[in-house]
């Protein structure tokens, strides 16, 4: 067993504890399970501590963390699912069915709540495109991702992409999916009921994807990674359609107890989790899982065959569920029961191979890891923009800015992916945030996400915080009040006490800023080992935030809406080129110290900006991010196909003014009329006209 | 007026077809699985978009075996209306319902935008409200919408004036550069000899309500009820 444990990724302590815990050397197929279950990947096991100090709870979350996904009260007896997360690796790997399963993945996690998945948006990150492998990996991605999103008939909404060589040997492929449900068809990942009956549903079981949580997720990548394409699953969106419509229709019809979704570890993890969940114990079968091919208990019970569900039914129902099952066309078997205590019992042809308390498998090892400093920050931080030669030609800066691949229009990728389906987005990808109509109601959702990694790499805490503020920024720019955030935080080897440094730092940035801004965190996910060859990917926290907007007519895009209208600026411009695109794109540089963020003043702006929405005096709005005010000026005039002559008074020189990337800014328009009241709405922040003639047609 | 929305496995515009119809336009309808073989019942048959069987050979190849399609052939042989959207019109071509077939877009991409679209035909059961010229504003979204047919084919969906609708620009030029998938002659939308049967590659059910951008939709909705409602 000892060889074995190794090449599986546990450790020796690790490998001590569960003899101690089974009182005896575990079984082979046992070790495997654990090996899955105790993975970073699935047991948290290196984050689970700093993330107890996010903030979860508020008075509409349904569900916090801990859940498939989480969930918020939307009013009207409707409630929203929402989560993050990551595929890197295997997209890393094979980029296609990498993206692809990653939307498969996180969509089962949003019906598997008893939600209707009404949207995904994809944060991707990749190495620089001069390079042909980042091509590859670019349009591998965007088409494993269209591949099957589209065919599910769920629309991706929305997303950002950024390039940046930190990447090159590790890209980043999350995902964020949304779903609507009544409230009454909330389930959860539980098992109960002694005697009930557990049923296997979907896709027959096969070799692909064995071991992807411990060999894949939870690595770093090295000369061999190519050696792990076998460990990527392959999707098969036509079968998860038809698993979100018969798992819909069960819910609805009332028929089942619990629901889970296999992903990571399969069966292995499906088990164990529902099982400790609900405080019982299962004894399944193994012989009874439908297989594509000829395989052992070891390879049956971790691989990570897509499309797979786990329902626990009462007796009394399984004949119904198994003809809905058998309606939509998908295998459903039942493997097993549910059982008193708390072990899990797994059978092969009636010989045990594996008896261990369920518990002990979804509750895995917790580290705290040490953290240090690390060294390069001083040397970047300690850079002072002031010292650079800025270029005379600042207007080719601001069209090398807008064609550079960061801040270059994005509809090459969107246009790839149907977000149009199902006729809830009223808001289409481009604009700071997607806006979806909730059917039935006069409500929408606003919906964004956000995390500019150069910002956290020079600085952990700020960084992140800048995310959490973006995000929510985004949402109220489309007239959203920012409910409630999911995230994803990708970074490198948590072994590393500089890499959990970062992650420490940015944990606390992302705590402290939810709290500010009263933003619970309802569901999230880590995603550590982005390394190559020993380099370490910028520390890239994710954050998807969820808004809702109370009435339709008050829903707002970044478009110049119409002739004659005053161009204003909400929130102050500073002296702040650091971390700025503009640093990277004409000086080649990543260096000083990222915007300022004063929470306190970031919720000033951002309630200013709501009201003036809110009383119709806003008519678009834009949140002033990467390019600085010059690109969001550039972006709202091409939106609206209107022109603007700005001039502005400022104690900045022009370079500052126009790309200082400071946050807790917004380019509104008003009338004239309206500009005295939103002066006074706006109390003491500031409110700046920067047209001295209102903005005209472009002409074309 | 009696609509059925046909949901094949893998069909997903089936909620969105039914939506239009029965909140927007405010008609009955109903769905029909694609097992059923009785469609005797509705005065207009909606073959919807998606990726039925996930499209995973041909676009349609496979949902054209579905029970329900011979009743669909029959019930159109008897005139009965008969509207193929997207996924839809693939199917009706795959069942040679219509004629012609789907290549992938020159692009080798998929396309989900706003585009325009002529109608080049007012006088059918589809187009009867508008006037022949009119430009459509209606979005695409699929992956393999480039028609084409045989010359004789083509020479005769021309000469009978079974192209319906053609992909143009915003003068209503069907151009080189507003054909979105490459399809020949800038063809979107095609009928049968009888004109009850129509295949198009927009989404007439994503321009049917101001909010989401245009109502141009409405035209092809509109007709086919005004022409159920003039036959009686």
């Amino acid at each position: 067993m000892a060889e074995l444990y190794e090449e599986l990724g546990l450790t020796e302590d690790e490998y001590r504890d569960i003899v101690r815990i089974l009182g005896r050397e575990p079984s082979k197929v046992e070790l495997g399970m654990y090996s899955l279950m105790w993975s970073e990947h699935c047991s948290y096991k290196s984050s689970k501590t700093l993330l107890s100090q996010l903030p979860t709870r508020a008075s509409y979350v349904l569900q916090g963390p801990g859940e498939n996904a989480g969930i918020i009260d939307v009013g009207g007896g409707l409630a929203v699912a929402f989560k993050m997360e990551s595929h890197n690796h295997p997209s890393a790997v094979e980029p296609y069915q990498g993206a692809a399963t990653g939307i498969g993945g996180i969509v089962r996690d949003i019906f598997t709540m008893g939600a209707r998945p009404i949207a995904c948006l994809d944060p991707l990150r990749f190495g620089s495109l001069d390079s042909p492998r980042t091509r590859y990996l670019f349009s591998g991605v965007i088409s494993g991702i269209a591949g099957y999103g589209n065919c599910l008939g769920i629309p991706t909404v929305g997303g950002d992409i950024y390039f940046d060589e930190c990447y090159d040997g590790n890209i980043l492929v999350n995902v964020m999916a949304i779903g609507i449900m009544s409230k009454e068809h909330l389930i959860r990942g539980q098992a109960t009921g002694v005697g009930n009956a557990v049923v296997l549903m979907g896709n027959r079981t096969g070799r692909d994807g064995i071991g992807g949580a411990s060999i894949l997720a939870s690595q770093e990548f090295d000369e061999t990674s190519q050696e792990k394409r076998p460990s990527v699953q392959v999707g098969d969106p036509f079968t998860e359609k038809l698993l979100i419509e018969a798992c819909l229709e069960l819910l609805e019809k009332g028929l089942l107890v619990g629901l889970q979704d296999l992903g990571a570890a399969g069966i292995s993890c499906a088990c164990s989790e529902t099982a400790a969940r609900g405080g019982v114990g299962m004894k399944i079968e193994l012989k009874h899982v439908p297989l594509r091919e000829e395989m052992d208990p070891f390879e049956i019970m971790i691989s990570e065959s897509q499309e797979r569900m786990l329902a626990i039914v009462e007796p009394k129902k399984l004949e119904e569920v198994l003809a809905t099952c058998e309606r939509w066309g998908l295998p459903a078997v039942v493997i097993g029961e549910v059982t008193e205590g708390d072990m899990l019992e797994i059978d092969w042809y009636g010989e045990k191979v594996v008896e261990v308390p369920a518990s002990s498998l979804a509750s895995g090892p917790v580290y705290d890891r040490p953290a240090e400093r690390p060294a390069y920050l001083d040397e970047v931080q300690s850079f002072d923009p002031a010292s650079l030669e800025h270029p005379a030609d600042l207007g080719r800066v601001l069209l090398d800015l807008v064609s550079g691949p960061n801040l270059c229009d994005k509809r090459l990728v969107y246009e790839q992916y149907d977000h149009m389906v199902q006729l809830n987005t009223v808001v289409y990808p481009g604009s700071d945030a997607a806006v979806l109509r909730i059917k039935g109601t006069s409500r929408a959702l606003a919906v964004s996400v956000d995390g500019n990694s150069r910002y956290v790499y020079l600085d952990p805490y700020v960084g992140t915080q800048i995310a959490v503020a973006e995000a929510a920024r985004n949402v109220v720019a489309a007239g959203g009040v920012p409910m409630a955030l999911t995230n994803c935080l990708n970074f490198g080897n948590p072994e590393k006490p500089e890499i959990f440094w970062q992650f420490k730092e940015a944990v606390r940035g992302l705590a402290e800023a939810a709290r500010h801004l009263e933003l619970p965190v309802v569901s999230g996910n880590v995603s550590f080992y982005n390394e190559s060859f020993g380099a370490a990917i910028y520390p890239t926290p994710v954050v998807g935030m969820v808004g809702l907007i109370g009435t339709l007519s008050t829903r707002r895009t970044i478009a110049f809406p119409a002739e004659g209208l005053l161009v204003v600026m909400l929130g102050d411009s500073l002296d702040e080129l650091g971390g700025s695109e503009y640093l990277k794109l004409v000086h080649g540089m990543v260096a000083g110290r990222p915007p300022t963020m004063d929470l306190g003043r970031e919720k000033g702006v951002q309630t200013t900006c709501i009201e003036g929405i809110r009383r119709g005096m806003i008519q678009s709005a834009h949140d002033c991010s990467e390019g600085g005010v010059a690109v969001a000026l550039l972006e709202c005039c091409c939106a609206g196909g209107l022109g603007a002559r700005i001039e502005v008074e400022t104690g900045l020189d022009p370079v500052s003014w126009l790309f200082s990337e400071s946050q807790s800014r917004f380019v509104v328009t008003m009338r004239e009329d309206d500009l005295g009241a939103m002066r006074t709405l706006a109390e003491a922040r500031s409110v700046r006209r920067m047209n001295s003639t209102p903005c005209w047609h472009s002409g074309g | 007026m009696r609509f059925g929305v046909v949901v094949f496995p893998g069909s997903n515009c089936e909620m969105d077809c039914f939506h239009v119809i029965d909140k927007v336009l405010m008609e009955e309808v109903e769905y029909v699985w694609h097992q059923q073989t009785d469609v005797s019942g509705y005065d207009c048959l909606v073959l919807p978009g998606g990726f039925s069987y996930g499209d995973y050979l041909r676009c349609g190849a496979i949902a054209r075996f579905s029970p329900v399609m011979e009743a669909v052939a029959d019930y159109a042989r008897e005139g009965g209306l008969v509207i193929g959207i997207c996924n839809g019109f693939q199917i009706l071509l795959e069942a040679g319902l219509l004629p012609g077939a789907m290549l992938r877009n020159v692009s080798l991409s998929f396309i989900c935008r706003h585009v325009d679209v002529r109608v080049e035909n007012a006088d059918t059961p589809w187009t009867n409200a508008g006037r022949q010229g009119r430009v459509l504003r209606i979005p695409i979204a699929h992956g393999e919408g480039n028609y084409t047919a045989g010359a004789a084919t083509l020479a005769a969906l021309g000469e009978q004036g079974r192209i319906i609708l053609r992909y143009c620009d915003r003068d209503g030029e069907p151009t080189t550069a507003s054909n979105p998938n490459g399809s020949v002659d800038n063809i979107a939308g095609i009928c049968n000899e009888g004109f009850n049967i129509f295949g198009l590659m927009p989404h007439p059910e994503r321009a049917s309500e101001d909010i989401l951008g245009s109502m141009d939709g409405l035209l092809i909705w509109d007709s086919v009820m005004a022409h159920y409602r003039a036959k009686g």
